[in-house]
C-alpha cells in the first residue's frame, strides 16, 4: 500500500459519500419532521435513476439537465405518497406502522419498474461517466466530481432553506416539537407534506449520480435502503448534519480499510464503529435524544 | 372453562395440528409417480425473479419455458403436457427452501428442478431430499454443493472449479516473448467464483507469471472503486475477476477506464456471458475483448442447440450471440429430465435418481451429460468465450476447430 492509494481512497470516500449523504438526507428529514421511517427511500432513488435514464435514452436530455424535470417530478410523487398514505398513519404506532406502509409502497414501485424496464440492469451514460482528469498524479472521475458538486449545491440549498427562511424555521420548529409548533401557529400538516416531498425530491439527484456510477435494476434498492438506514442511525435520526457526516464516514472508512487492510473487512469495520458509537451515544453522532424518543 | 382445562384443550389442538402437519409432510409430500390420463405433469421451480440474481433467474425462466414449449409440441412427457409451477425466491437461500416445501407439500408437483446459483441450489436440494425428490439443476456447480454429499442432486452444467482452466492453460502456453508478466486476481467471496481462482492461479504461476495482486471482496460491496484502483495501480497485464453478475464487471470496467488502465486480457467468471444484458450496460465498444468461461454459446454446434436458439429468437428476439448461457443451462435440465422420465417410464423420483446415478450418458444442448457419484457432470467441457465486435464467440480451447483467434491484446477501452 502506498500513500497515493490511501489519498485516492480518502478522496473516493468523500466524493462518493457526499452522494450517499444526498440520498440519506431525504430519509432523515422525513423522519425528523414526521417520525416516519421511509423504507421506500431506496426504491425512490432507483425511480429517480430510471427517470434520468428515460430522459437520457428517449429524449436525449443530459443527465444533469434532466434534474430540472426529475426533481420536481419526484417532489410531486412525494406529495402524492404523503397525502394518500402517510396522513392515514396516526397514534402511538405511527412510526412502526410507517415501516410496513412504506415497505408496501416500495414493493408496488419495484413491481411497476420491473414491468416497465424489465429486470435487466441498465446504467446511465454520458461523456463524463467514464472519463477522468488528472490532479497531482491521481485520476479523478468527472462523474464523481460533478456528483460531489451537485450534492454540495443541493445540501447547501437545503441548509439555506432550513436556516435562512421562514419556512425553514417552521420545519425546525416542527423538528423540535410538533405540538409546540402547532401552538404557535405553524401548519404542521403542511410542513410535513412539503418535507416529505423535499425528502423524496432529493432522491432524484442521488439516483441520477448513483445510476451513472453503478449498473442497477429495481432490486438494487434493497442494498441502498440498508445502507441509507445505517447512515442515518449512525449520524443520528433526524439530523441533517449527522447524515452528511455519517455518509462520508461510512464510505471513506470502507474505502480506506479496503486499501490498507482488505476489502473483506470494510463492512465489518463500519458496523463495528457503528456499534461502538451507539454504545457511547445512542442518539448517534449528531442526533438528539429527544428526537429519538419522539 | 378453568385455566387447566384451557391448557389441556390447547395441548390437544396443538397435538392434532402437529400430527396433521407430520402426515402432510410424509404423505402429501411423497412424489406422485403416476398421473391420470389427460392430466399435466407439474414441475416445481423456484427462481430468482428479483434480488441479486434476478437477471440470471429471468434467463433461467426463459430456458425452462422454451423447453416446456418444445416438449409440449411433441406431446409432452409420456403423453402428459408439461406445466411449470414457478415461484420467486428473491435470490434468498431461506426463501428458496420455503418455496420448494410449498411446491411439494401444497402444490403437489410431480418433479422439481433447480433454482439459479450454487448459493440457492444446495439448500434447495437439501429441502427436496427430505421428500425423496430428485433435484436436477443447471447452475449449482460450486465444489461446496457437491461436498454436501447429497444423492438427489445432479448438475447438468460444467463444475465451476474447471471453468478457468482453458484460459489459464492458454496464458501458460503463450511463447515467453508474448506471455504476460503479471496477473491480478480479484474475486467476490461467492461459492461460484472463489473456487475458480486458485485453480487458474496455480496453472498461470507455474508458467512463471507473477501474481501482482490478489484480493477477495465481500458480495455486499457496492463501492468497487478502491479495489479497482488498487488493481489499476499494479498495472497487471491480465485481470482475472471472480464475478457473478453484470453490475460487478461493469463497475470494474468503468473504474479501470477512469484510471486509464486497460489490461491486455480481462476475463470475468460471470457477467459477460449474459448477451445484450451485458453489452448494453458496458457499451459494445468496451465489451470488445472481454472474456468469460462457460460451457455453451449461441453458435454452439451441439445437438439441439441451433433449434433452441431459433426458438429463442422467435419468441424473445435478438440474435444467437445475445442468448444468455443461462437459457441453455435451464434448457439442458429439462432435456435431462425428459430422458430420465422416458427411460424410467414414469415420474417416480426414486427411480429417476437411481437412473441418473447409473452412469448413463445423456445429451443436452450443452453437450453430453454423465453424472459421477457426487452429481457432477464429468463430461462437460469448459470453453472460453470472447466479445469480438458485436459477436460473442468461442476462442478457447484453441485446439477446437470452431474456435476463433483470441483478440489479444484486448482493445483499449472505447476504441
Amino acid at each position: 500500500m502506498n500513500s497515493s492509494a490511501l489519498i485516492h481512497a480518502l478522496l473516493d470516500g468523500v466524493l462518493t459519500g457526499s452522494v450517499y449523504a444526498l440520498m440519506a438526507t431525504g430519509l432523515t428529514l422525513i423522519f425528523g419532521v414526521m417520525n416516519i421511517i421511509n423504507i421506500a427511500q431506496g426504491i425512490l432513488v432507483i425511480l429517480g435513476a430510471y427517470l434520468s435514464y428515460t430522459l437520457s435514452v428517449h429524449f436525449g436530455i443530459d443527465l444533469f439537465a434532466g434534474l430540472v424535470i426529475t426533481i420536481p417530478t419526484l417532489f410531486v410523487v412525494g406529495i402524492v405518497v404523503e397525502r394518500f398514505f402517510m396522513t392515514k398513519l396516526k397514534g402511538p404506532e405511527r412510526t412502526s406502522m410507517s415501516i410496513l406502509v412504506t415497505y408496501a409502497i416500495a414493493l408496488i414501485i419495484e413491481g411497476a419498474l420491473n414491468m416497465i424496464y424489465s429486470i435487466n440492469d441498465v446504467q446511465l451514460k454520458a461523456w463524463y461517466v467514464n472519463q477522468s482528469f488528472r490532479v497531482f498524479g491521481l485520476w479523478i472521475p468527472y462523474i464523481y466530481m460533478f456528483g460531489f458538486f451537485l450534492a454540495v449545491a443541493l445540501l447547501g440549498a437545503l441548509y439555506v432553506m432550513l436556516y435562512r427562511t421562514r419556512f425553514g424555521a417552521s420545519i425546525r420548529a416542527s423538528l423540535a416539537d410538533q405540538t409546540a409548533a402547532a401552538l404557535i401557529g405553524i401548519n404542521v400538516k403542511r410542513v410535513s407534506t412539503i418535507c416529505f416531498g423535499l425528502g423524496v425530491a432529493v432522491t432524484a439527484a442521488g439516483g441520477m449520480v448513483y445510476g451513472a456510477t453503478n449498473a442497477f435494476n429495481a432490486s438494487t434498492s434493497y442494498d441502498l435502503i440498508s445502507r441509507l438506514l445505517t447512515i442515518i442511525v449512525l449520524g443520528g435520526m433526524g439530523s441533517l448534519g449527522g447524515a452528511l457526516l455519517a455518509a462520508i464516514l461510512m464510505v471513506t472508512l470502507g474505502d480506506v480499510i479496503a486499501v490498507v487492510w482488505s476489502p473483506i473487512w470494510s463492512t465489518p469495520t463500519y458496523f463495528f464503529v457503528l456499534v461502538i458509537v451507539l454504545s457511547l451515544r445512542p442518539q448517534g453522532l449528531v442526533g438528539k435524544l429527544s428526537v429519538r424518543e419522539a | 372453562m378453568n385455566r387447566k382445562g384451557r391448557n389441556f384443550r390447547a395441548l390437544g389442538v396443538t397435538s392434532v395440528a402437529l400430527a396433521s402437519l407430520a402426515m402432510m409432510a410424509t404423505s402429501s409430500g411423497a412424489s406422485s409417480s403416476t398421473i391420470a390420463k389427460g392430466k399435466p405433469v407439474t414441475i416445481g421451480i423456484s427462481l430468482s425473479l428479483s434480488g441479486d440474481f434476478s437477471g440470471d433467474g429471468s434467463a433461467f425462466k426463459q430456458g425452462y419455458e422454451l423447453w416446456r414449449d418444445t416438449v409440449n409440441k411433441t406431446g409432452g412427457l409420456l403423453g402428459h403436457k408439461v406445466k411449470l409451477d414457478i415461484v420467486s425466491d428473491a435470490s434468498s437461500p431461506t426463501q428458496v427452501v420455503t418455496n420448494y416445501q410449498k411446491l411439494i407439500s401444497l402444490d403437489h408437483v410431480n418433479l422439481t428442478v433447480g433454482p439459479f446459483s450454487s448459493l440457492l441450489s444446495l439448500p434447495a436440494a437439501r429441502a427436496v431430499a427430505r421428500y425423496g425428490y430428485a433435484m436436477v439443476e443447471g447452475a449449482g456447480g460450486a465444489p461446496s454443493v457437491f461436498q454436501a454429499g447429497l444423492t438427489n442432486l445432479f448438475d447438468v452444467s460444467m463444475p465451476v472449479k474447471d471453468a478457468l482452466v482453458p484460459f489459464a492453460t492458454w496464458i501458460a502456453s503463450l511463447p515467453a516473448n508474448k506471455r504476460p508478466k503479471s496477473v491480478a486476481y480479484v474475486t467476490t467471496n461467492d461459492a461460484f467464483t472463489e473456487p475458480q481462482i486458485p485453480v487458474a492461479k496455480k496453472i498461470i504461476s507455474a508458467a512463471g507469471v507473477k501474481t501482482a495482486y490478489y484480493s477477495v471482496f465481500p458480495a455486499e460491496t457496492t463501492d468497487y472503486t478502491p479495489i479497482a484502483d488498487a488493481v489499476a495501480a499494479v498495472k497487471a497485464q491480465v485481470v482475472v475477476l471472480g464475478s457473478v453478475d453484470v453490475p460487478t464487471v461493469s463497475a470494474f470496467m468503468q473504474a479501470f477506464e477512469q484510471a486509464h488502465y486497460s489490461p491486455e486480457a480481462f476475463i470475468a467468471t460471470g457477467g459477460p456471458d449474459q448477451g445484450t444484458a451485458f453489452s448494453s450496460v458496458v457499451g459494445i465498444k468496451n465489451a470488445d475483448g472481454m472474456m468469460v468461461p462457460n460451457a455453451w454459446y449461441g453458435s454452439a454446434t451441439t445437438p439441439g442447440s441451433a433449434a433452441m436458439v431459433a426458438a429463442y429468437i422467435k419468441k424473445y428476439g435478438g440474435t444467437a450471440a445475445t442468448v444468455s448461457a443461462d437459457v441453455a443451462e435451464a434448457y439442458s435440465v429439462g432435456q435431462v429430465i425428459d430422458q430420465a422420465v422416458t427411460a424410467t417410464k414414469g415420474f417416480d423420483n426414486a427411480k429417476i435418481i437411481k437412473y441418473l446415478h447409473s452412469g448413463v450418458t445423456l445429451s443436452s444442448v450443452q453437450g453430453p451429460v454423465k453424472f459421477d457419484k457426487l452429481g457432477e457432470n464429468n463430461q462437460a467441457t469448459a470453453f472460453t468465450f470472447q466479445w469480438q465486435g458485436k459477436n460473442f464467440v468461442e476462442v478457447n480451447p484453441t485446439s477446437n476447430k470452431a474456435a476463433k483467434p483470441i483478440l489479444f491484446p484486448k482493445p483499449v477501452w472505447g476504441k
